[in-house]
């Protein structure tokens, strides 16, 4: 009944003979916030570059809304109403926090590309009050100014989360949007996160903090060794017999 | 960079014009108050901030800008040959020209990014360089040079059996009945672009060149080209295409370069392929970052530093040098004249490259980066001054 946002059909992915994604089928619904989670290297982020175009799949396909994804351009992909935040937080180094959400906001408004030589950036007066808003709710008030290299790791995978969200993307991709952060930043990422849910936006979400996932995910996919293993509600996960074997093979080892 | 307020651009501007156009009297004290050398100092400022337009904001090192430079003076010495001796129709063609050219190397080179894109423009400049001295020669007139001549007469102009290389139209000109004896110069509507004239029409395009410059750092297009240089592959992700925008500054930066080369080409109506040497290339790379990459007016400082200096010690020979040794004993004489000779003269390039290694280490952000240092450092001694003023009137 749901409508289907993002079709990710039987995508495989290896990488010089180590089978990265094999036999990989993800729906997401509208609306829904749907969580990844898997030991490490599972596959999890490899999984997200395919749908972004930072990697082609060797096989199968990404839709996205009735549109392949597979074999767009990042930037495309991006105009399309997808949006990402990396999981080692990729920021402009060299521009204020301010400017860092600029950016993207600018992408929205304006399209892949524009030649806009003559108005000055600081008369965007609009744009720049929504940029502004958008860092204080996430408590960067007074780091407006700040340039990014010279924040914590935390504070920078705040401020991404910002440049995706300025965008208002259909699609939210996370890739361990609260990994680095203190504790009460991450239940402050949980609450901002919550929030956006009910404005009804599309989220995916790897993450490894179980807190995180069952404080946020409508439903999860376990991936292990590149396939998916489980798929359910939160309480179908916690009681699934194979995915605690794949969570105590990883102790084990 | 940081988004600097309107005011304080402004003000920027003001004063570099001012500073520009007061250059004849600033400079004498220096010994370069002349407008042979004045005028070089605002063609290579045009063309270092045409440079930083590309390298200082986007971070893509071009080493290959010298051919737009080239293209510019052949284009302008064209329009002389064929037009009019007037610089107008010269420098908008030669800006147009080299704006075709670039989109042509750009659209090809910015296919690589880092080290492979400066490689490929360091190639495409070299091939133009060599393709001037060979199957260019109809349009360059290979290691002659192009140059102004005289004009052919009418009769065989009206029969098309002419030699351009050696035989000038002019057909404005002609059309205008403007007399010509012997070789005529440049000009701007009849006044002669020698001397202080020449000078300040360069001046006039150098202050417009930094204005543009500053609307462009300032844009919504500039901070594009910043995040290019800052982190490109997230830019992708952002949904910004970084090509167009990539090749747009390239554009840009070739018509500087372009706009430079004609005004070469005005102040002295000759072109050769030398212009477009690596060398050239290399120079406009020392310029920008010894001036200060990415900053306003540093390309500019550059620019003139390198050039007066360029001037002062290759004027200085041995005679010279023993001279100012005269009070040193004869053997000690000799031995600082030899060794103070390897840095000056054409040993000029020695101290240069000393110059620049010393910066880089010292200054990687340039002369501009000390100055900001320096200024930092009076602020707060002013600012631990004046808090101690303000206890002791406390007290
Ligand atoms: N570009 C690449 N080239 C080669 N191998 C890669 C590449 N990207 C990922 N891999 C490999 O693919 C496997 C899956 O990596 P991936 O980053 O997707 O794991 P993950 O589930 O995100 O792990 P983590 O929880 O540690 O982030 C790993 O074995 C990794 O080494
Ligand atoms: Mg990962």
């Amino acid at each position: 009944m749901e409508n289907i946002v993002l079709h990710v059909n039987d995508v495989h992915k290896s990488f010089a003979g180590l089978h990265a994604l094999s036999d990989i089928d993800l729906a997401v619904r509208e609306g829904e916030t749907h969580a990844i989670i898997g030991p490490n290297g599972a596959g999890k982020s490899t999984l997200l570059n395919v749908c972004i175009g930072r990697l082609k799949p060797d096989s199968g396909s990404v839709v996205f809304d009735g549109v392949t994804l597979t074999g767009k351009k990042p930037y495309e992909i991006n105009q399309l109403g997808v949006a990402r935040v990396f999981q080692t937080p990729e920021v402009f180094p060299d521009l204020t926090a301010l400017d860092n959400v600029m950016v993207p906001a600018l992408a929205k408004r304006d399209g892949s590309f524009k030649m806009s030589v003559i108005k000055r950036l600081s008369r965007e007066k609009g744009l720049r009050a929504q940029a502004e808003h958008m860092l204080e709710d996430l408590g960067m008030a007074d780091q407006m100014q700040q340039i990014a290299s010279e924040m914590s790791r935390g504070n920078k995978r705040r401020l991404e989360l910002a440049m995706s969200l300025i965008q208002k993307p259909r699609l939210l991709l996370l890739d361990e949007p609260t990994a680095g952060m203190a504790r009460h930043d991450t239940n402050a990422t949980i609450d901002l996160l919550k929030k956006i849910k009910e404005g009804g936006m599309t989220k995916v979400i790897i993450e490894h903090d179980m807190h995180v996932v069952f404080s946020l995910a409508d439903r999860i996919s376990v991936l292990a060794g590149g396939r998916i293993i489980a798929q359910g509600t939160p309480d179908e996960i916690k009681n699934n017999p194979k995915v605690k074997e794949a969570y105590l093979g990883e102790e084990q080892v | 960079m940081n988004q600097g307020s309107l005011t304080k651009d402004i003000i920027l501007f003001v004063i570099f014009a001012g500073l520009v156009i007061a250059a004849p009297v600033l400079l004498t004290p220096l010994g370069a108050g002349y407008p042979d050398l004045l005028q070089k100092f605002a063609i290579f400022g045009i063309f270092a901030i045409g440079f930083n337009i590309l390298f200082g904001l986007t971070g893509y090192l071009s080493f290959g800008h010298a051919a737009f430079l080239g293209v510019g003076s052949y284009a302008s010495v064209w329009m002389f040959k064929l037009l009019s001796m007037n610089v107008i129709p010269a420098v908008i063609f030669s800006v147009i020209v080299a704006g075709i050219f670039a989109l042509l190397i750009g659209f090809i080179t910015l296919r690589r990014s880092g080290i492979y894109f400066s490689i490929l423009t360091l190639a495409f400049a070299q091939m133009s360089y060599n393709l001037a001295y060979s199957v260019l020669t109809p349009i360059t007139n290979g290691e002659t040079g192009l140059q102004v001549r005289q004009l052919a007469p009418s009769d065989r102009a009206a029969d098309y059996v002419l030699n351009l290389r050696d035989e000038d139209l002019r057909i404005l000109d002609q059309a205008f009945g403007v007399v010509e004896q012997g070789i005529p110069i440049t000009n701007l509507f009849g006044i002669k672009m020698s001397g202080y004239p020449g000078f300040y029409f360069c001046a006039v395009l150098l202050i417009i060149a930094f204005g543009l410059s500053i609307l462009i750092a300032r844009s919504n297009f500039g901070m594009m080209l910043k995040a290019i240089k800052s982190n490109q592959n997230r830019l992708n992700y952002t949904g910004v295409n970084t090509r167009p925008y990539l090749i747009t500054a390239f554009v840009i930066s070739g018509m500087y370069a372009g706009l430079a080369g004609s005004l070469l080409a005005v102040t002295d109506p000759l072109a050769g392929a030398e212009r477009m040497q690596w060398t050239a290339s290399g120079e406009v790379v020392l310029m920008t970052i010894l001036g200060g990459a990415g900053t306003l007016i540093g390309p500019v400082l550059g620019a003139t530093l390198i050039k007066y200096f360029e001037n002062i010690f290759s004027a200085i020979n041995d005679n010279v040098l023993q001279g100012f040794y005269s009070f040193l004993p004869d053997s000690l004489n000799e031995i600082a004249v030899a060794v103070s000779g390897m840095f000056v003269g054409k040993g000029w390039h020695l101290t240069l490259g000393l110059l620049f290694m010393v910066i880089v280490v010292f200054l990687p952000g340039g002369l501009m980066q000390g100055f900001q240092l320096i200024a930092n450092r009076f602020k707060r001694k002013k600012k631990t001054d004046s808090t101690q003023h303000s206890k002791q009137a406390a007290e």
